[in-house]
């Protein structure tokens, strides 16, 4: 079928004049377009409240399908279990025996830490109080930028750049806040970079977001390349925003600076996140000093 | 033609119903606008962790009524429908604006160019625009580029492309419902 042929305008010239505004407006539309997405590739946080508003208002069936697609994952591991229960059955009654033999280990390395600490004069460190609960909401699945959003926000205390972990690891940190939600860049992100250990031994290592869902370990200090398949890596606690010891990924392959590894705590199948306080909120403001030239004579004698 | 409403065709076309009946002029100015609308908020709500999964919905649908329907849409509505799918996309402010105009102006001169169209045509068009759309898209992100990342949007293409024909028979189904004699008159 050939179209309706609206935009054939024949002799009307109140036809054509329509017609050509709207050529002009769709091509003034894609200019100020180019003019907003250089600004906000500039000035990232420059559309934050507009955005910000967009999410709070979306959020509140972010919950519902939340809830649902919590009640989805609950019913497929049901199902599976039931398939392999008796291979599964026997493998966990090894694991078990072995679990209560490190565990005994880890009582007896805890003891040994207690003491030692006291010797240096160090107090244990108090459990950090999480500063809210809550879902994961959604996230930007269509896009090539790996972001979640939850149900907290700037009214919950979360601000900009706390960390978000799930009961198996660190999920991501904030990025913007609005006022019942916030965006979450997810480790995965290609713009996500982490300093992590391997939990063995104190290798360092910055775990980037490919954007495909692994993690590239980046060795900081290169060389032999001491990683082994299945190594577990840790956040490291540099750059104050992540508290050390907190499971971040696996190695799952090896390469000449590093390795690639798999997330432990994959967003997609966890029910519940953990906003937590910056780590060292002290550290995080001293690397945003080097932004300025120098610091003030104030700022110096604090 | 679209502006008129209830022609002497459609009103044989569009539904039963009694002669007293013809098209609801509200209804038919914003079911493409507010199936478009919800179709950029749906991705929001699937929690991809890895890869883009979802095609961009919003786009698709937009695509769809564009394709379907030549004249219905301004060719200026890029601009706010693409500012409402940037606030929830992910995709730096202004990507869909400027995505979404020079859809319609390319789609304008296709339309132009191509005046007789079937089916197979209609879904080359609109295959190649998602393309071109996703992998301009990415490249707008403020991402960084890797082959990696190029990679992972293949699933996301290759979906887009094949939910085409499916979204298409959901907007014509729309179109009717939008066209459906509902009002009552006398």
């Amino acid at each position: 079928m050939a179209p309706p042929s609206s935009r054939r305008s024949g002799f009307s010239k109140k036809q054509q004049y329509s017609v050509f505004t709207g050529y002009l407006l769709a091509t003034l539309g894609a200019v100020v377009g180019l003019a907003l997405l250089t600004i906000s590739l500039w000035q990232p946080s420059a559309f934050q409240p507009l955005r910000g508003a967009a999410s709070d208002a979306a959020s509140p069936v972010g919950e519902a399908t939340a809830t649902v697609r919590a009640g989805g994952n609950n019913t497929w591991d049901t199902i599976t279990a039931y398939w392999n229960a008796g291979g599964q059955n026997a493998q966990l009654r090894r694991e078990v025996e072995i679990a209560r033999i490190r565990l005994a280990e880890a009582e007896a390395v805890e003891a040994e830490n207690r003491r030692l600490k006291a010797l240096l004069g160090l107090t244990d460190e108090e459990e950090v109080d999480a500063i809210a609960a809550t879902r994961l909401i959604g996230s930007s699945s269509s896009s090539a930028r790996r972001f979640a959003y939850i149900g907290v926000g700037s009214s919950d205390n979360v601000a900009i750049g706390m960390p978000v972990h799930s009961e198996r690891g660190v999920i991501g940190r904030v990025l913007e806040t609005a006022r019942g939600s916030s965006r979450v860049l997810l480790l995965t992100d290609s713009e996500s970079v982490l300093p992590v250990r391997r939990a063995s031994d104190q290798t360092v290592a910055f775990a980037e977001g490919r954007g495909d869902g692994l993690l590239r370990i980046r060795l900081i200090n290169l060389g032999l390349n001491p990683l082994e398949i299945g190594d577990v890596f840790v956040t490291s606690g540099a750059g104050g925003y992540y508290r050390p010891g907190v499971a971040v990924a696996v190695l799952s392959e090896i390469t000449s600076d590093g390795g690639i590894a798999r997330l432990i705590a994959e967003p997609s199948a966890t029910n519940y996140v953990v906003v937590e306080p910056i780590y060292e909120p002290l550290a995080v403001e001293a690397s945003g000093v080097s932004a300025r030239d120098e610091l003030t004579q104030e700022e110096l004698n604090d | 033609m679209i502006d008129r409403l209830s022609t002497p065709n459609q009103r044989r076309a569009y539904g039963s119903g009694g002669i007293n009946r013809v098209t609801s002029p509200w209804r038919a100015k914003s079911v493409p606008y507010i199936t478009i609308l919800l179709a950029s908020l749906l991705p929001i709500w699937m929690l991809a962790d890895v890869m883009p999964l979802a095609p961009p919905i919003g786009f698709l649908v937009f695509l769809g009524w564009r394709i379907m329907r030549p004249g219905l849409l301004p060719l200026w509505i890029g601009v706010p429908l693409g500012a409402f799918d940037d606030l929830f996309s992910g995709q730096p402010f202004g990507s869909g604006i400027l995505l979404w105009s020079l859809t319609m102006i390319a789609l304008e001169a296709i339309e132009a160019r191509f005046p007789w169209r079937g089916f197979w045509q209609d879904w080359f068009t609109a295959g190649l625009a998602i393309v071109l759309y996703i992998t301009a898209a990415m490249v707008v992100s403020g991402a960084s580029l890797t082959v990696h990342l190029a990679l992972a949007a293949i699933p996301q293409i290759i979906v887009g492309i094949m939910l085409y024909p499916l979204l298409a028979r959901m907007i014509a189904w729309f179109d009717r419902f939008r066209l459906s004699r509902s009002r009552r008159v006398g």
